[in-house]
């Protein structure tokens, strides 16, 4: 009887929260903790994750990503394309239409001058921007109107897409940041901390890598939106307790990027108060495999320089047996769980970027690789381990140091030791080895060595930037400081032309088409092999409805529609 | 004592620009680059223009001099300006954070507070703590308190905050739910609730904190006792007929404290440090929390005016502590 009466109050309960719903501010307060500490909500001037996706909660780009990867607009009318008349023939303008039912939170209209102002404010040389590379190719920003703006670029542009879409490009009020610009940015600390925006929430107090204080906007565009009153904010700490204070005490509502090995989640789950979610980009953990010689006999400045091929690794049935012998699926249980996916491709999203024309790499096949390099003629020798002409398979293999990495280092150490390749292990500090210091050996650029294993992913949805990576002319090397992201030293003019056909092709389906074969002559000649295709781990408490991952914008995109369940 | 005084104040100062000296020296040879934690797809040329946005450009003596001008001139000027209402700073340049680019003094500011009441709280309760515990174990050396005493303060000596710290958040906050894993640094105390939530968040710290300080002085607090427990003039006091109460509480506890009161002045300074790794535990926030992220981001600014600040205060509180010495002890004099 009584626990009937229980059944009954609660279900009345969750019957008058659904109905409160309805309403702006209603749902009380929702707590969000980022274990990294915002430091500030100004994204162009930090580009810190947790930087950029803590403003997005108050100031919004033009358009936004959805969780597929598709543009949908947020303060224009509509994504401007070239079926639409929005993008020129030529491909070298873009013109977005604003809507003009859009105020400020504090009341005044929100007009092109402002989305001009976003403009000249990233694009000043003395602001150092962190998004100035979403400007990149712009010459002009112009006002056509109060509420239309056309961005023109010095050449045709088949994705004309960087400023102004995203959580990385938002628009900032020119009223507030007019005195900022150039060297001023730096000492607007009010404007800085409590930028005024569009979006659903305004900021009542900042605490620099502490905590953010919002309140709903009264402002905002859709009257029944937010649903929360109040947002907590909170930074700090690490990523297990995080998660503990979602999934285990209920402390909060959302925490952010949940790093955490798969057996701690699945811990953590048992505490019953959250759920983990996760969202897949473009994130994949590969090998990149070294075409030129590494030998530290070389005088310096010519190891690993185009001037010397590699000993065996340029013999493609080399890269092929290295690759067969992985069990991916293995890989992704012990390092990733929830958080990864077989892959193999390197550019594995969007959706119709995948190509499915690799996907023999998913099963291991130790004794297909020992078959491949037998008929390659590398014979064991008497220590088992394969050569040909006086050249030994010996790999030197490197990485940053991190535990996930070490392990997938012993794993596939054994693996290969199985088809006859001898491995060196060696593990880097990260800010070492992303570091790009131009003196030191220890570089992910100078690649001293056979084989190395990080991850790089792109951002926003467009592969053409990404693929550019591995032109010739990318190859790092003394001349250019080490500088150059063509890491693996690949150069296939038929790679270079192909790419250069993307630069100038502004069909959707036909610009698929070519990212495709792209990613497969990457993929086929084994010059990167990808590993893993790493997602992103958040959590939320049982009690929070609207979440929706998303990857290729901010995590807090749909905030507006969070509420309680 | 004020010609000391002054003479030792006198030689702080070459004293402080030398370590300032070092400090910056420190910071630039080490390696690591404010732009670590910009993404991978950040082009290497927007990086560069951010460096120099951050004056990285300019050669290492004109940024060791702007920064004393700015820490000892301009700084001192702004924070006087803010507390009197008048504009005596013009527009100065203010030090600023790389990290958030807006003025460490204010960031500083923001901080104090909640190290003051966790770290500061704790050491009081620690030294509360350990004075008894300490004067008890000497007098009865090797009872059965002593022995218990001597185990509390081992625990708390060996055990790390961040064990102890953990430990405590999984029983009290996951299992039982009594106190919060989280610090709300947004919590003002203007009524008993929420006195009672700002007394709930502060105890898991408090105690993990106080443990580890009365460890470190109930110890010095026995040591000490002891040493006096068995001079001349303890006897002679009991041979006087001097109660009991009177010999240990008046006679050896005075003599005793000195050293105490040393160690206990010495350790002030640390309380300003925070406690960088209880504070990440316990997601404080404060001095020590701060400190960690501005050094893993690469803030140099910030890193060294903090620890700066640390060196003044070290500086000065072993001034005190001295001072503190010949106050409690005539036969000291300083000429």
């Amino acid at each position: 009887m009584i626990s009937k009466l229980i059944v009954g109050i609660v279900t009345a309960g969750l019957l008058l929260t659904q109905a409160a719903f309805a309403g702006r501010a209603t749902d009380g307060t929702v707590k969000i903790i980022y274990w990294q500490a915002p430091s500030t909500l100004n994204p162009f001037l930090s580009g810190g994750t947790k930087d950029v996706e803590s403003a997005s909660m108050i100031i919004e780009p033009l358009a936004r990503y959805n969780q597929d990867g598709e543009m949908i607009p947020f303060l224009a009318k509509e994504v401007p394309t070239v079926a639409n008349g929005g993008v020129s023939s030529d491909l070298t303008s873009i013109t977005w239409t604003l809507r003009d039912d859009i105020v400020w939170s504090d009341g005044t209209p929100f007009t092109s001058a402002d989305v001009k102002f976003t403009a000249d404010y990233c694009m000043h040389p003395e602001g150092g921007c962190a998004q100035m590379s979403k400007f990149g190719g712009v010459t002009s920003v112009e006002t056509m109107g109060d509420y239309s703006v056309k961005v023109t670029f010095d050449g045709p542009t088949p994705f004309p897409y960087g400023p102004f879409v995203g959580g990385e490009s938002p628009i900032i009020q020119k009223a507030q940041f007019e005195s900022c610009i150039g060297a001023g940015a730096q000492e607007c600390t009010e404007a800085n901390f409590g930028p005024i925006g569009t979006g659903p929430f305004v900021v009542t107090m900042f605490k620099t890598n502490d905590v953010i204080e919002m309140k709903a906007n009264d402002n905002y565009r859709d009257p029944n939106k937010p649903a929360f009153a109040k947002v907590i904010f909170k930074g700090g700490g690490d990523a297990t307790a995080a998660g503990r204070a979602v999934m285990e005490t209920g402390e909060f509502d959302y925490a952010w990027n949940l790093q955490l090995a798969p057996d701690v989640i699945a811990r953590m789950e048992e505490g019953g108060k959250g759920i983990p979610i996760s969202g897949f980009g473009p994130l994949v953990e590969r090998f990149m495999v070294n075409q030129t010689n590494p030998d530290p006999s070389l005088p310096e400045g010519e190891r690993s320089t185009i001037k010397h091929p590699h000993p065996f690794l340029s013999d493609i049935n080399v890269r092929k047996a290295l690759s067969m012998a992985i069990d991916r699926e293995l890989l992704v249980e012990i390092g990733y769980g929830k958080a990864g996916k077989l892959t193999c491709n390197v550019v594995p999203a969007p959706k119709i970027y995948a190509s499915d024309a690799n996907d023999s790499c998913l099963v291991q096949d130790i004794a297909g690789a020992n078959a491949v390099l037998d008929a390659a003629g590398w014979a064991r020798g008497s220590d088992g381990i394969r050569a040909k002409d006086g050249v030994r398979i010996s790999i030197l293999y490197q990485t940053s140091t991190n535990a996930v990495r070490q392990d997938f280092q012993a794993l596939i150490k054994q693996w290969w030791s199985e088809i006859g390749v001898e491995t060196e292990l060696k593990n880097i500090n990260a800010s070492v080895f992303f570091g790009g210091d131009p003196g030191s050996p220890d570089t992910y650029q100078k690649f001293y060595a056979d084989i190395e294993m990080y991850a790089n992913t792109f951002n926003g949805t467009d592969p053409q930037s990404y693929l550019g990576n591995w032109v010739c002319s990318e190859i790092p090397g003394p001349d250019t400081q080490w500088q150059g992201s063509n890491i693996q030293r690949f150069c296939d003019p038929a790679y270079d032309a192909l790419h250069k056909k993307l630069t100038q092709t502004g069909d959707l389906n036909e610009r698929a088409e070519i990212a495709k074969a792209l990613n497969d002559m990457l993929m086929q000649g084994y010059y990167i092999i990808p590993l893993v295709h790493r997602g992103r781990m958040s959590a939320h408490a049982t009690s929070l409805g609207g979440v929706v991952l998303n990857t290729w914008d901010s995590e807090l995109w749909n905030v507006a529609d969070w509420h309680r369940k | 004592m004020l010609t000391y005084t002054i003479r030792r104040l006198m030689f702080a100062i070459p004293t402080l620009v030398f370590i300032s000296l070092i400090i910056f020296l420190l910071l630039e040879l080490a390696p690591g680059d404010p732009m670590a934690e910009v993404p991978l797809t950040v082009p290497p040329e927007v990086k560069q223009k951010m460096r120099e946005a951050l004056g990285l450009g300019q050669p290492l003596h004109v940024r060791y001099l702007k920064w004393l001008v700015q820490f000892f001139v301009s700084e001192p000027l702004h924070i006087l300006s803010n507390m009197t209402g008048f504009n005596l700073a013009g527009d100065a340049a203010r030090l600023i954070s790389w990290q958030s680019r807006s003025p460490i003094a204010d960031i500083i500011a923001e901080r104090i507070p909640q190290t003051l009441w966790v770290v500061g709280m704790s050491y009081v309760v620690g030294v509360l703590m350990a004075l008894p515990l300490g004067i008890i174990s000497a007098y009865k050396q090797y009872s059965w308190f002593d022995q218990l005493g001597t185990f509390i303060a081992m625990v708390g000596y060996s055990v790390p905050t961040f064990f102890t710290g953990v430990f405590l958040i999984v029983i009290f906050s996951v299992e039982l739910e009594w106190f919060p894993s989280i610090y709300d640094t947004t919590l003002r105390v203007v009524d008993w609730d929420t006195f009672v939530l700002q007394f709930k968040q502060m105890v898991m710290p408090v105690f993990v904190l106080a443990l580890y300080n009365a460890a470190q002085i109930s110890r010095f607090m026995r040591a000490s006792m002891l040493d006096n427990l068995n001079q001349d003039y303890v006897r002679t006091a009991r041979a006087k007929g001097l109660k009991e109460q009177t010999v240990v509480l008046i006679h050896v506890l005075r003599n005793s404290m000195i050293p105490v009161v040393t160690v206990i002045a010495l350790g002030v300074p640390t309380i300003f440090g925070g406690a960088i790794i209880t504070e990440q535990v316990f997601k404080v926030n404060g001095l020590g929390q701060m400190l960690i992220t501005a050094i893993y981001a690469n803030d140099l600014p910030m890193v060294q005016t903090l620890t700066f600040i640390f060196a003044i205060l070290i500086v000065l509180f072993n001034l005190i502590a001295d001072i503190l010495y010949g106050i409690l002890d005539p036969r000291i004099r300083y000429e």
